[in-house]
């Protein structure tokens, strides 16, 4: 198994640096426009302000962090599941290249106000083009390796990586039609609700085919390779695929509770929202029966630790998210601080740590080497879960507070509170929220130090070495 | 079966993707901006209030103001009439955001007066104390209208030469005001929601009412009308002799031809008639 095959895995080196640099941005950004909204005289208008800026933290950390990393462990994941090399290393290189480019260019653009306003997808036409043809060639390979593949069985991680790339590509076109009217500017093709509604298919499907499907493609792989055991159920895994993404398509109008779009598109997306519970906890009850019997890992092996919070806050925000797409509990929390408290446990919780975990056990493999110091990434795993649930926890009793506050009501029926009393009142909860990011922000500066000294320490020139 | 046919894999993920897409995406089209849902007062932008809402995108305002009031009390109450899918034919992008930092601005068209506005974005918190919005000062630049025909063409919105020659000498602060000027007025729902008169003040002269009143007084009416009355943006309070309820049917509707906006939204009947108590209270020393 060993001689055969030589696996590309210079171009996962980089698409895995490169990642840690634009995730390490996301959040120096994000603790940056979180002290914006609590001290707002740290808003250096025309560029630096909180609006210009969140759309930068958002896209670097969900494209640059998130689709980087993807595009790293597809292409490792991929190779190891097929036996086969990967089809063009040099079209991977290249890829690796536009990748950096198209973010920057995103970046740099959005700063510059160049701005759809359509949220995580702001960008103009010129960058999405780039991503278009990024994908396409990602895609390509991805698919090309599959299909001259020596083993003939497809892992589920496969499926999963198969579904992404279909799933990304078709929410990604139509939402990004529009008329343009010169190189920096354009408009939706779609008018009001209809765009509201194509919007939050797209808004929500992202948080499915870029969120949800590429980490467990990831936990899938990662966790058997950690723990040295099998998946638990291949059958419930499968089961869980199909009913997934058959599902999320119809619940991206719970973003639009009570707004003017058509009540049964609505009811739908809610009802779809609460089914969806069901392959989420598949997945979440694959991952804890995987462990039947090795529990004691959680204390002994970091990568498992990492695996099993990961897919423990996957769990929670696939019961917390059909909560809020319940009208009545919608009519109540949306619209304020809960949402980016939900928001982050997904990301900062179950993505996140997800991606640590394959990075610690990647890393070192490919560059023939061991993890420098064990102590710090159990340091990175401390800070960054204390860190993640500041954060969203002081986020849901901001949330609760103020709607309870907004809808509060005198005896004569008027409101209780303006709009300012309720919004004064939110300035603690900011302050907590800041320092939940810095102390996640900490853990990023363990975390690649740690890494850092990790390739430094490897043999140069290293030989791949197959995992 | 298919665990060894990826091709087909592929095939049937389109397929499963592609369902839900259908029905609850591409379906949808058949009935939302339907011509019978249509609102025949609600009208395209004009060149100037497409700029202005340009420039809201640009700064990204709909990271922290939504555009869309819910059929729920405190969202109607707060913000005025609940929003219709009529009503947003014209927008491209939409703009009803997913988080309010600030406040809803489905409704602003019509709510403050331009003066407001102006002094507003220049300086948030010389107007609404504590507020956390970022100053917009630097709109004052002059608007650039390299692309504005170009954009009026794209949209298909009616235009002519005049209302280009218009914007001769418009800074960017002018477009932006006139755009959320427009927001919302497109149907007639300020005269439906004025307070019915005839009311009494169940406070009257209560000492602890007239503090409360004080309070309320100096965080929304000092800015215009002066910290002691004396008047300033708006006239001085010292001279105006009106009955307790006419007092309240001026701050809740406001006098919209003299600038006084509405608080009717933003202040509960409690807190209007105790303004009310500590205005007149004032008046009697």
């Amino acid at each position: 198994m060993k001689q055969p095959v030589i696996y590309e895995d210079d171009v996962v080196k980089g698409f895995i640096t490169w990642s840690l640099v634009w995730g390490f941005v996301a959040v120096l950004l994000g603790v940056f426009i979180s002290l914006q909204l609590a001290w707002p005289q740290l808003n250096l208008p025309p560029y630096l302000t909180y609006g210009r800026l969140r759309p930068i933290h958002t896209n670097a950390g969900i494209y640059g962090w998130g689709i980087g990393s993807f595009m790293a462990f597809f292409i490792y994941i991929t190779q190891r599941l097929t036996k086969a090399p990967l089809w063009s290393p040099k079209l991977a290189r290249f890829q690796l290249w536009l990748f950096n480019f198209t973010i920057v260019a995103c970046a740099a653009t959005l700063l510059a106000g160049m701005n759809r306003s359509k949220e995580y997808s702001e960008h103009e036409w010129p960058v999405a083009i780039l991503v278009v043809i990024l994908w396409v060639i990602f895609s390509i390979n991805i698919i090309m390796t599959v299909i001259k593949r020596k083993e003939e069985q497809m892992y589920i991680s496969l499926w999963y990586i198969l579904a992404t790339l279909v799933g990304v590509a078709v929410l990604y076109l139509v939402n990004n039609a529009a008329i343009p009217v010169s190189l920096t500017k354009s408009y939706s093709a779609y008018a009001g609700a209809n765009d509201a509604n194509v919007e939050w298919w797209f808004g929500h499907n992202a948080v499915a085919m870029v969120l949800t499907v590429p980490p467990l493609a990831i936990f899938y792989y990662y966790l058997p390779k950690s723990t040295g055991v099998p998946i638990y159920s291949h059958k419930m895994g499968v089961i869980a695929f199909w009913s997934l993404i058959f599902m999320y398509l119809w619940t991206g109008a719970h973003h639009l509770l009570w707004t003017p779009i058509p009540d049964w598109v609505q009811t739908l997306a809610m009802a779809f929202s609460v089914m969806l519970i069901a392959p989420s906890w598949a997945s979440v009850f694959n991952g804890y029966f995987s462990m039947n019997g090795q529990w004691h890992q959680m204390r002994e092996n970091h990568l498992v630790k990492f695996l099993i919070f990961g897919i423990t806050f996957y769990g929670l925000q696939t019961l917390q998210g059909p909560s809020q797409a319940v009208r009545t509990f919608s009519a109540f929390i949306h619209y304020t601080d809960w949402v980016p408290g939900h928001v982050h446990m997904g990301t900062l919780g179950w993505v996140s740590l997800t991606l640590f975990a394959a990075i610690y056990y990647t890393l070192p493999r490919i560059y023939g080497t061991e993890i420098y110091s064990v102590p710090l990434v159990n340091l990175h795993f401390w800070l960054a879960v204390t860190g993640q649930l500041i954060f969203s926890i002081t986020m849901w009793i901001a949330g609760v507070q103020q709607a309870a506050m907004l809808n509060a009501t005198n005896p004569d029926g008027t409101l209780h509170y303006t709009f300012m009393e309720t919004l004064v009142r939110l300035y603690p909860y900011w302050h907590g929220r800041a320092a939940g990011g810095i102390i996640y922000l900490a853990s990023l500066l363990v975390f690649i130090y740690n890494i850092f000294r990790t390739i430094s320490n490897a043999p140069s020139k290293s030989q791949t070495k197959t995992a | 079966m298919i665990e060894k046919r990826p091709v087909v894999l592929l095939l049937l993920a389109t397929a499963a993707i592609l369902v839900g897409t259908t029905i609850t995406m591409i379906a949808p089209f058949r009935w939302i901006n339907d011509q019978k849902l249509r609102i025949p007062g609600v009208k395209p932008y004009s060149v100037l209030q497409l700029e202005g809402r340009d420039i809201y995108i640009r700064e990204g305002c709909n990271n922290c103001h939504t555009q869309t009031v819910r059929p729920l009390l405190a969202d109607v109450e707060r913000y005025g009439e609940y929003s219709k899918a009529g009503e947003f034919v014209y927008d491209q992008p939409f703009l009803w955001g997913s988080r309010r930092t600030g406040p809803d601005l489905a409704r602003i068209g019509g709510k403050y007066p331009d003066a407001w506005h102006y002094k507003h974005m220049a300086n948030p918190s010389s107007m609404v104390p504590e507020t956390n919005m970022p100053s917009y000062a630097f709109l004052n630049r002059p608007l650039d209208t390299t692309l504005s025909e170009r954009k009026m063409k794209a949209l298909s919105y009616p235009y002519t030469q005049g209302d280009l020659d218009n914007l001769e000498g418009k800074s960017e602060m002018d477009a932006i005001v006139a755009y959320l000027q427009k927001l919302g007025n497109d149907i007639p729902w300020r005269a439906a929601t004025a307070a019915e008169t005839a009311l009494e003040n169940p406070f009257k002269s209560d000492p602890a009412t007239i503090s409360d009143g004080r309070e309320i007084y100096s965080r929304q009416c000092a800015k215009c009308h002066g910290a002691k009355m004396e008047g300033g943006a708006g006239h001085s309070l010292l001279e105006e002799d009106y009955p307790d309820n006419k007092f309240f049917k001026i701050i809740h509707d406001g006098i919209k031809d003299a600038g006084m906006p509405q608080f009717g939204d933003s202040l509960s009947s409690d807190q209007i008639w105790k303004v009310t108590a500590f205005i007149q209270s004032r008046k009697a020393k």
